[in-house]
């Protein structure tokens, strides 16, 4: 008998006992289930060093990863470039990774490639950070509120800025993280709010500078600060625990978080390689139990927050001061020095859903591609939806989740009952709403951005 | 004493006189004493007033307290890999209580690399590297020193190759090793080692090769004139003749290509993000906590004493070969 016959006669029957046994949870597993060996028990991970890589971290020293019979090495990457890279040519098994990473590998931005996600890490996470100079401009046009900054502060001011350095000469420049970035759409969304353009991709311009009044460029995450510090860029949208350093290191002061941007946005995914997928359904469903657990283990108590941090202070995984880690993961975000403010939803690992990969999710980020020229012409709101479907892989992910259920590990009342659409969303800071079935409709709200057949 | 003299050179023997005893010790061991305390008093006043963004520059004390924790941390480090094959041993034995048709696994403990660790794989590749480096320069280096030539063949490829910066090899060699060392799932060396190594081969060979080469024309000619007549065959003009009086020219080559391979092994592990001292290095520097630049110093220590020490252990391994 063949292995891949066995194993998919195995997922078939593992599948179809999980579904029986879905709200049964007296007892475990079904013998066989458990004994459906991973395909590839030897499995390599890697990350950014970022706090969101704590579902990743936590399945690994919680012995998430042990316990579905896995053998798991994380290991740090240099940039999200290079993490993509040795994902494609099998270096890695899987990655924490940008939501747009697998959308705009599979539509060929960048580099072209196959790349899936079963498994969504967390919600919100970052922050927009400006230089002490900046920000000194910026302060005085801040409408105030018991004396202090009126919050969440809107681009507008900054316009003024930006404005006034054009009248000297001077060339506003941001960093971002990644050119298919949640920072990098984050960012733009709110420059854009505020009336200024961010610039576009063209298929000669792969920058994204076309028409800019801010000139935005990559910068890996950990640089930001020195970076910033050395003025080569003005400021930057970056996730944790880089704009809390900024504060800590007093060069900078975090303005807006993503949360205040658009609440409860997605994130980071998990994601693999379709042949990888393929080739190993059980191993995958196997990871997004473990890491389903660790997302769980995270929202369940402050505590374990706090245990977390000590976790990611560690020098192989983020490394950073455990007091500047601290900050956002236990639900505080400092903006000026002394300014903290109470930030609850400031990382989301479970709440929420914060796990399942929705395909409004997904559609999002691919107007937002489209919106900035990263996609050159209009396509049909069918063609989003065939790219969601094609990259985010909720089967997978339920298939892992009832498994869980089912051995008790979490509640059915966890779980969405969805078809993969979150309805009209609001909670943007220019207050438009999205409905993910209709991402053309969407993109003609914008004042600035491509829309329907524009070209830049 | 004999062994001595052959390890340190001779300069021991003629020491007899206390008077001079006493100099001597004080010149060799008790100006350079001084001299290192003033630096690291002047180091600890200085540093306290230098603030970078990672807060003050640490001082002796910070970083000698580092370098305890990295100790410390690595044993620590190697307590919770006993743990994990503690538990994967009982995990196996439930399992096949469970189910004897089980095969268990034996998988490898997958935690962090500590520092000393990072030492110790940086050592390794470094030595291989240099070994590569040598069994090529070596047999080239006397090819050129005999033959007119070949020596007038590679003269333009030394020149040219000679100056490039390891930095730059690294894309090559990676992009190389990638394409041609094809793995399966668990390869004999990782990839990543034999980038490093072979990185250190390119930049090191040189400097033995063109120094062997210089030792082998400079063979005395009477020598060289000496075998012609007696018609000895090849190897044995290079093995009697050639090496014994150039001896002395390779080791002074291979000192200085370790020396130079030492350097560019830890460029190349920063840059590639290959595991050793230099990823440990950059690591610290992207983490940047509190103790990142005290542990970087230590990082700096102990690259430099290695340095120090892989060429002392070349001068006595050439005191030893090379007869005086």
């Amino acid at each position: 008998m063949s292995a891949p016959s066995r194993s998919s006669l195995n997922r078939r029957r593992f599948a179809t006992q999980a579904i029986a046994l879905a709200g049964a949870t007296t007892f475990g597993l079904p013998a066989l289930a458990a004994k459906a060996r991973p395909e590839k028990e030897q499995l390599k991970f890697g990350f950014i060093k970022l706090t969101d890589c704590a579902p990743l971290v936590v399945a690994y020293e919680k012995g998430y990863f042990e316990d579905e019979g896995l053998n798991v090495q994380l290991e740090a990457q240099a940039n999200w470039k290079v993490l993509l890279d040795r994902v494609i040519d099998g270096q890695l098994d899987g990655a924490h990774m940008l939501a747009g990473q697998p959308l705009g590998a599979t539509i060929g931005f960048g580099t072209k490639a196959d790349i899936v996600t079963a498994f969504s890490m967390d919600l919100n996470g970052n922050a927009i950070t400006v230089s002490n100079a900046v920000w000194a401009e910026m302060k005085p046009h801040l409408p105030m509120k018991d004396g202090k900054v009126a919050h969440p502060i809107k681009a507008d001011a900054l316009k003024k800025v930006v404005d006034a350095w054009k009248k000297e000469g001077k060339a506003f420049k941001m960093g971002m993280v990644f050119p298919v970035s949640t920072h990098n759409y984050e960012l733009r969304y709110w420059l854009a709010a505020g009336g200024m353009n961010p610039g576009y991709y063209t298929s000669s311009d792969i920058s994204g500078t076309s028409k800019a009044d801010v000139l935005l460029s990559v910068t890996p995450p950990p640089q930001m600060p020195n970076t910033m510090e050395s003025g080569t860029i003005h400021g930057y949208c970056v996730g944790e625990p880089w704009n809390q350093q900024a504060v800590f290191k007093g060069i900078g002061v975090p303005v807006v978080t993503d949360n205040e941007i658009w609440k409860n946005n997605p994130e980071k995914v998990f994601g693999v390689t379709g042949a990888w997928a393929k080739a190993n359904p059980i191993t995958h469903v196997a990871v997004v139990k473990a890491l389903i657990r660790a997302g769980q283990w995270l929202d369940a108590s402050m505590a374990n927050r706090v245990e977390a941090v000590k976790m990611l202070s560690k020098s192989q995984y983020v490394g950073a001061d455990e007091a500047v880690i601290a900050n956002s993961m236990t639900g505080t975000f400092e903006y000026e020095k002394g300014d903290k403010r109470p930030a609850p939803d400031f990382n989301v690992f479970f709440r929420n859903f914060a796990t399942f990969p929705f395909y409004s999710d997904a559609i999002w980020y691919l107007t937002q591609m489209r919106r900035w020229g990263q996609i050159t012409e209009a396509k049909p709101d069918s063609w989003y939806m065939d790219i969601a479907k094609k990259v985010y892989q909720p089967t997978i992910y339920m298939e892992a989740a009832n498994a869980l259920v089912a051995e008790g590990k979490i509640k059915a009342s966890d779980l969405p009952k969805t078809d993969g659409f979150k309805g009209v969303q609001t909670g943007f800071i220019d207050g438009v709403d999205y409905d993910g079935r209709k991402p053309n409709d969407y993109l003609a709200k914008f004042k600035i951005g491509l829309k329907a057949a524009d070209k830049v | 004493m004999e062994l001595v003299n052959k390890l340190f050179g001779s300069g021991a023997a003629a020491l007899r006189d206390p008077r001079e005893l006493g100099r001597a010790f004080v010149m060799s061991v008790g100006v350079p004493v001084i001299a290192f305390a003033i630096f690291l008093a002047l180091w600890s006043v200085a540093a306290s007033r230098i603030q970078t963004s990672l807060g003050a520059v640490p001082g002796p004390a910070q970083v000698a307290e580092q370098a305890v924790v990295l100790v410390k941390e690595h044993f620590s480090e190697r307590e919770r890999e006993a743990a994990f094959y503690k538990r994967q041993a009982e995990r196996d034995k439930e399992r096949i209580a469970e189910d004897p048709s089980y095969e268990p696994r034996n998988f490898q403990w997958t935690g962090k690399r500590t520092y000393l660790d990072q030492i110790v794989t940086s050592l390794y590749t470094v030595f291989v590297g240099f070994l590569l480096a040598t069994v090529v320069a070596v047999p080239l280096g006397i090819l050129a020193g005999t033959s007119k030539i070949v020596q007038a063949a590679i003269n333009p490829m030394v020149q040219l190759f000679r100056p490039v910066s390891p930095l730059a090899w690294l894309p090559i060699v990676t992009l190389i090793v990638s394409a041609v060392y094809v793995t399966t799932d668990e390869p004999m060396f990782q990839k990543s080692f034999l980038i490093s190594a072979i990185t250190v081969t390119l930049c090191s060979l040189w400097t033995t090769l063109i120094n062997t080469a210089i030792g082998v024309t400079s063979v005395d000619k009477d020598l060289v004139n000496v075998g012609k007549v007696l018609q000895l065959p090849l190897a044995t003009r290079v093995r009697k003749i050639i090496l014994p009086s150039a001896l002395p020219f390779i080791f002074t080559g291979m000192r200085l290509s370790l020396g130079v391979g030492w350097m560019v092994l830890i460029a190349a592990e920063m840059l590639a993000q290959n595991p050793g001292l230099g990823k440990f290095v950059w690591d610290e520097f992207q983490n940047g906590s509190s103790d990142s630049l005290s542990r970087i110093m230590v990082a700096v220590f102990t690259i430099g004493l290695i340095g120090y020490a892989l060429d002392r252990l070349m001068q006595v391994l050439q005191n030893l070969v090379v007869p005086r």
